[in-house]
Order: C-alpha cells, then structure tokens, then sequence
C-alpha cells in the first residue's frame, strides 16, 4: 500500500517517549506523514478535539480518524500497513502475548517508578526507586535472551513491538545517567540489553527521530524546573 | 494428549479479571481446566507460572503460561481465530475496543477500588472522582458506538462486554457492599447496556453469585455489614 503523506498525521512532540515510539513504528513501514509538534505548556485545538478523554500525544490522524494511546497505534500501524515493511508484533500468538505482556510491564510499572526519579526528593526514596528500575531492568534482560533468540533484538532480526516499548525511553534513561550521574543500562548488570541499546539507537528506523541526550537535557531542565509541575 | 489438559485457568471466582478469561474461553468453545486459587496461600505452580506478578489470571495453554487478562484474550482470540471472534476485524475498530479496555483498566477500576478504601471525606471526593469518570467513559462510548451497546457484537457478546462487563455487571453487589447510591439515572445508556448484558444467558453462568460477592468484598475490604456514616 502506498503511503500516504497527505493522509496520516501524528500529533506529537519531539521530547515524548510515547511519540518516539509511533514515528520508529512509521518508519518501519516507510510511511510518510505530517508531523504536528504541540508546544510545551498549550494544548492545541487539534489535540483537544482529537483526544478529548486524555487530552495527550502521540494523536495518530489517519484518513481524519484519530488514534490514540502509543502502543495502540503501534499496533494499529502494524494492522494497517501490512504489505510494508517486516511485521512490528511477532507472527506466533505466544510470541506475540510475551511481547504484549513486557510491553504492559514496562508501561504499568517499569516506567512509573523511572518517571519517579527526577521527581522524588529524599535521597532514600531516590535510592529504592532506582534499586526498582534495575530490578526491572534484569527482569527484562532475562526476556530479551528470551525473545531475541540470539538476534539483536527482541524481535529477533528486526526491530519488533517490545524494543519500540523499551526503546523508546532510551533517550530519557541516558539523560538520567547524566543528570544523575548513575548508570541505568549497566555492563555489569545488563549486558545484553547494553548492547541492544546500541543496535536499537543506530538502526534506520530510530537513528533521525531519537532525540539527541543534550538536547532532552536542556528540556529537562526547563521541564522538571522544581517546584514540580505536571 | 487429553483436550482438557491443555488449556488450564488459574483464577479465583470472585476476580473480574479471571471472569474475562473463562468467559472468553466459553464464548469460543475452548474446553478448559479450571484451578482455584488461594491468594492467601498460592500455590507454587501459580508462582512458577507468574513470577513477575504473581497474580491471576493465568492462562496456560500447552504447558506455556500467559498473564495479564488483556494479553490472555488477544492471545484466545488469534491461536483459536474461530468464530465468533472477540477483538473486531478492522484496525480501526480494534483500536477503539483496545483503548476503552485500557481507559477502563487504567482509570475506572483503580478508581472504584479507591473508593471501596475510602472513609468520611476521602470517600465523597472518591465518589465524585467515580462520576466524572464514568460520565467520560458513558459518553465517549455512546460516541464511538453511535448509541448502540458496545458490549455486543450482534448477537455475541463484545470484547468490551467480556472486558467491562467482567466487572461492572456485579455493580449491585459493590454498591450492596460498599454502601453507595450509584445514581443509575444519572447513566442511563451504560445501566441499559449492562443489565442487557446481565441478562445474556453466558453471562448469567459466568458471574459470580451475588451474595456470595458481597460477603467476599465486604470481608477482603474489611467493611463491616453495616458502615459508619
């Protein structure tokens, strides 16, 4: 099917992890579109009307249908456009359920404690919501030895569903790494996953729309001024 | 291999997640075996299955184990892709079903557990939380389904209504419970869908008994049959 650039719109903003991950599932398909960035601290009209219940990005627009929520539309991307590119979910129902499952897991846990960590302002609290990141982290470099089969990521040969869920904060987990001075994907801990990073930051669908960390720090810092703001 | 063992359910009767599942798996005419949990004391296959979370449900099918409800229905819908089919063909239509399923999960039910938990003024501010969501959720459904129940597929019940359905048919036992005035006039269209759905004949297998689960919320939330004011 050809893509069409007229047709598909994604309502975003470069900094947002969960519009990161429905531009990589774009560029996996080849599909052109309108990128509509959305200013810090306004909502636009669009937006609004287009997700009136969440009020958030990433929007996907597709023939004047909105999409809501990042790993619907990724879904709803891999549904669609089936005739390009490789296949974002794996074609086994088990595989595709253990990708699914990791995918809930890094959204309903994973991510609220990281997201916690700029924001948590006693020092043990910081420390116990880093010792749960790593432990997440374990957990799903376990998966990837799992899922990958040997390949370079979980989706085997090619970029697939679970490294779009995780990946997608990579840019975010470098900017903790220098802001506070630690290590998140750590050799000595997660090597597998280390080296995934690398894989997933330098492929074709990833490498033009994966924020530079320098730049995420300079909106971090403006983003997370304290007193913290929502 | 014998049929019956190969798809096995963990669950515990008076979960809407586990509702989900064995509902699922009887709309499709998948015969399953059934293991009664005790979450007091789980067994050590339940953790083996679950270690991440160590919850129910679990499904295993050929010795594989699947959590999380939501993963375990897509999972039912594409290995046994037989009619009737639980999520809708077209993209767009499963987009909308996996988005309510996601706003119920994310928002509906924390916020009635909230409120179970709540006392005096916490409670009234938990009850308003529960109205305003509803009120988006009733409305953003009658949005997407044109006014028509989404929790039917013509004649079979829906995703949606194996998903919401699970747990709001049992309203009457939580506001019994809880002690609530759900204001049933105040959602009209949502009552309507879900007592259409109460009265679907799988649906009246499926749930659990109603004063079996009022006995078991008020006794897992410590609510005392009569509540202070």
């Amino acid at each position: 099917m050809a893509s069409g650039g007229g047709d598909v719109k994604l309502i975003g903003a470069w900094p947002s992890p969960f519009v990161l991950r429905a531009r990589i599932a774009l560029n996996i398909k080849s599909v052109g579109y309108e990128f509509l960035q959305e200013q810090l601290g306004t909502k636009s009209e669009l937006l609004l009307k287009s997700n009136p219940v969440h009020k958030k990005i990433p929007v996907l627009i597709h023939g004047g249908r909105p999409i809501c929520e990042s790993l619907i539309i990724v879904q709803y991307i891999d549904e669609v456009w089936t005739s390009s590119g490789p296949s974002i979910l794996p074609s086994d129902p088990y595989d595709r359920a253990i990708a699914r499952f990791w995918a809930a897991y890094i959204d309903d846990k994973w991510f609220p404690t990281f997201s916690s960590i700029p924001k948590l302002q006693e020092q043990e609290a910081k420390v116990a919501a880093v010792q749960q990141v790593y432990e997440g982290l374990l957990l799903l470099e376990e998966a990837f030895i799992k899922c990958s089969k040997g390949k370079s990521f979980f989706g085997g040969d090619h970029i697939g569903f679970l490294d779009i869920a995780l990946g997608g904060f990579l840019g975010w987990m470098r900017v903790t790494e220098k802001m506070f001075n630690l290590k998140v994907l750590d050799e000595s801990k997660t090597p597998n996953l280390c080296k995934w990073a690398e894989s997933f930051a330098a492929n074709n669908a990833v490498k033009d729309v994966l924020p530079e960390t320098e730049k995420l720090i300079e909106f971090a810092k403006i983003r997370f001024k304290p007193p913290s703001a929502d | 291999m014998d049929k019956q063992s190969e798809v096995v359910v963990f669950g515990t009767w008076a979960s809407p997640y586990c509702t989900r599942v064995t509902l699922a798996l009887k709309l499709k005419g998948i015969p399953y075996q059934y293991v009664e949990e005790d979450l007091t004391n789980k067994s050590e296959l339940l953790i083996q299955y679950n270690p991440v979370h160590k919850k129910v449900p679990v499904l295993v099918h050929e010795g594989k184990p699947i959590a999380e409800s939501l993963v375990i229905l897509e999972y039912i819908d594409e290995f046994w892709n037989n009619c009737p089919k639980l999520l809708p063909e077209d993209p767009y239509e499963r987009a909308k079903v996996r988005f309510w399923a996601n706003f119920y999960d994310q928002k509906i039910a924390p916020a009635t557990l909230s409120l179970i938990k709540c006392k005096g003024k916490e409670r009234e501010r938990a009850i308003a939380d529960c109205e305003e969501l509803m009120k988006v959720f009733e409305e953003g459904l009658e949005r997407d389904y044109q006014g028509k129940s989404p929790f039917f597929e013509g004649e079979n019940i829906s995703y949606l209504g194996i998903v919401v359905g699970s747990g709001s048919c049992n309203y009457q036992a939580f506001n019994e419970a809880v002690a609530v005035t759900f204001d049933a006039e105040k959602h009209a269209a949502f009552v309507s869908w879900v007592e259409d759905l109460k009265a679907h004949p799988l649906m009246k297998e499926m749930l659990p008994p109603h004063d079996k689960l009022v006995a078991k919320i008020r006794h897992k939330f410590s609510l005392s049959p009569e509540p202070q004011a």
